[in-house]
């Protein structure tokens, strides 16, 4: 952390980080009483990977996420109160209540969907890669994925496709060092996944991806990179997620997966990436604590309007079940312009 | 009119399409080689460069994912499949991920993709590469599925399926690739959904779609000449269908006979027949009957291969045995599959 930064950007950071902590945190109970039904895969303890990549990125530039993606869309500027929404399944979500927390969609801000097919979105931010390479413009694509999902074949099909073409591509991937409830060394025989770009001639390397500044410096590199035509880049950010694969906690939800030792959970704990900034921006950068207690009231206060909002939006309506499976026409919408 | 044969026909709605709209391009494996795409392909690198016309490694998973994704991102891609068979790597894009997409992310956003599906069979190419899959995609939701029997039909379709806002199956068959007819060199549609009355008759409705479309005319030919008069129907669109044009005519004829060149068991022609059953049972005069392939993989020896598929003789003595047909005399074979 050598870069000087204005605290402007540094409160931004903290708020987004915050944002996404306190949504997850929010949900838990709703979840426990059945108020929430479908799944969630809470994102508390890797906010800091969102929070830092996108605050690399433009509105114009696109991001593609997955299963755990609620910290994705947040973090690109997506409504809360939408979010919430689609949560619960209400008409008023971003998804119109037809996806669920698996399917976050925000195109005019650039979160362009998310998926629970593990690897689902690669291919497609490549694509959306590949649309910019013939178009012309300086668009980035960001794919963030878990490790789970370096166990399918298409990210290597898709590393070589987009290294062949010189795609303006970041792959994010997430370790959090499980799959489900596999930990990674049962899972691959490597477990350096960064190293798996190198066959394929693509920039990659590994950060802390609980350093919130470190994960912005590595991923602003990577961006620039792409933006000059040296794309695509592959950027490995080790984490931990503080919650169970689905839902609070998976153990205490009956299925008993969760085998991760208490240590370990302790030592992560110990690092969550929330409390870090918090350390560093209360030292290093002198920022009075009564600015960041601040923050968290007002994103408090965010929260509870946005689950309001959520709980006073009507249902999808019965008789609306067969609607949009067919578009009459093309949204060209403001993903049109790069 | 000019006379063009279906491959060219083809090409030249590529050509056409391409030049119209600069977010149509072509990506696939062999669009530069006429080993894979014979002459669909012609001229299309030399007129609108690598970037628009890319041959793509043999990763049919990303490449595909890749052409939804630029679908997403705004473009209107073409994505080949020189044999169908291929397209297996990647029904995650195609089902998964395209047919979804507008519906689950709540009509937010869009595919407006094209897969090209080749049905490649003859020619004693065995199980992998003469497989007709229209039945496994017109089964997924947010799907339209195209096969076109005519150069006519071939070039609107095609001029269709790139103009349409969702995801769409467009399959041609090899067998139909050197057929020539009158083909208008304007730039025209062929409305999906919209099935062409071949022939009028008043004895039974034949119902047919791409090869064996052609293969029905012939049979309706002959069975005309013995005086049994055949309505023949050319779905053109294996899904949606219209099912007005068919109905239509089943409630006319009151005789049903469905040929298709998939397999029988829950395949398209099944669907066909459940949908007269369903809706027009009161008018039928006799039982309905499929002409298909067996369920059986294609095989490789010409001879075998005779045995496989159904020609003109099938059809006919279908025809002929549900005209033969009465209620009041039990037929030993009514049973029978085929």
């Amino acid at each position: 952390m050598v870069m000087n930064y204005d605290n402007t950007f540094l409160l931004g950071l903290y708020r987004t980080m915050v944002r996404i902590r306190s949504c997850e945190e929010s949900i838990v109970d709703p979840i426990l009483s059945g108020a929430i039904r479908g799944p969630c895969h809470l994102y508390s303890g890797q906010e800091a990977v969102a929070t830092g990549v996108c605050a690399t990125l433009n509105e114009t530039d696109f991001i593609f996420g997955n299963h755990r993606s609620h910290g994705h869309f947040l973090a690109k500027g997506g409504s809360m109160k939408e979010m919430m929404a689609e949560i619960f399944a209400r008409e008023t979500g971003c998804s119109r209540g037809r996806g669920g927390s698996m399917h976050l969609i925000d195109t005019a801000k650039g979160m362009m969907g998310s998926v629970p097919i593990l690897a689902g979105t690669i291919s497609l931010a490549v694509g959306a890669a590949l649309a910019t390479s013939i178009q012309g413009g300086n668009r980035v694509v960001v794919t963030f994925f878990g490790d789970g999902a370096t166990g399918e074949g298409v990210l290597y099909e898709s590393l070589n496709f987009a290294a062949l073409n010189k795609l303006p591509i970041v792959f994010v991937c997430e370790n959090n060092f499980y799959a489900t409830h596999m930990p990674i060394c049962d899972c691959r025989v490597e477990s350096h996944i960064y190293s798996i770009a190198k066959p394929f001639c693509v920039e990659t390397g590994q950060v802390d991806g609980n350093d919130v500044l470190a994960v912005y410096e590595a991923a602003a590199r990577a961006v620039d990179d792409c933006r000059r035509g040296n794309g695509p880049v592959f950027l490995e950010c080790l984490t931990y997620r503080q919650r169970g694969h689905v839902g609070p906690d998976d153990n205490i939800q009956g299925f008993h997966t969760d085998i991760r030792p208490k240590e370990e959970v302790t030592e992560w704990l110990a690092r969550d990436p929330i409390k870090m900034f918090e350390d560093y921006l209360s030292g290093a950068e002198c920022i009075d604590t009564s600015v960041l207690a601040d923050i968290r009231k007002e994103v408090q206060a965010e929260v509870e309007a946005a689950h309001r909002f959520a709980m006073e939006s009507p249902y999808p309506e019965a008789k609306d079940v067969e609607r949009f499976v067919f578009a009459q026409k093309i949204f060209v919408a403001e993903t049109q312009s790069i | 009119m000019r006379q063009l044969c279906y491959s060219l026909a083809i090409n030249e709605a590529l050509h056409q399409m391409m030049d119209a709209d600069p977010l149509v391009f072509l990506i696939g494996q062999g669009v530069k080689s006429p080993w894979y795409v014979g002459n669909t392909a012609d001229g299309l690198l030399e007129r609108f460069g690598r970037k628009r016309v890319i041959d793509a490694p043999v990763s049919e998973n990303a490449v595909t994912g890749a052409a939804v994704g630029a679908a997403i991102a705004g473009m209107r891609p073409v994505v080949v499949h020189p044999r169908m068979d291929f397209m297996m790597y990647a029904l995650d894009p195609i089902i998964n991920e395209a047919a979804n997409w507008f519906y689950m992310n709540g009509g937010k956003a869009n595919v407006p993709v094209v897969f090209w599906g080749i049905i490649n069979r003859g020619g004693e190419q065995a199980a992998q590469h003469s497989q007709a899959l229209h039945g496994v995609f017109s089964h997924i939701p947010g799907l339209k599925v195209v096969m076109p029997s005519t150069p006519y039909d071939a070039k609107g379709l095609m001029i269709a399926a790139i103009r349409d806002p969702n995801p769409v199956v467009y399959i041609n068959d090899r067998w139909l690739c050197r057929n020539e007819a009158d083909v208008p060199e304007m730039m025209y549609e062929v409305t999906i959904s919209k099935a062409a009355v071949r022939r009028t008759g008043s004895d039974v409705t034949l119902v047919s779609i791409s090869q064996m479309a052609y293969v029905a005319e012939r049979a309706a030919e002959e069975l005309s000449a013995s005086g049994i008069s055949v309505e023949m129907i050319d779905m053109r669109t294996a899904k949606p269908l219209d099912l007005d044009t068919l109905l239509e005519s089943v409630k006319k004829t009151g005789r049903l006979v469905v040929a298709d060149g998939g397999w029988r068991s829950f395949g398209w022609a099944a669907e066909v027949v459940a949908v007269a059953a369903e809706r027009a049972f009161e008018f039928l005069k006799a039982p309905i009957r499929r002409v298909t392939l067996p369920d059986c993989p294609a095989p490789a020896s010409g001879v075998l291969e005779n045995a496989y598929y159904p020609g003109t003789e099938a059809i006919v003595e279908s025809v002929r045995r549900i005209m033969a047909y009465s209620p009041l005399k039990f037929s030993a074979d009514s049973t029978s599959l085929r």
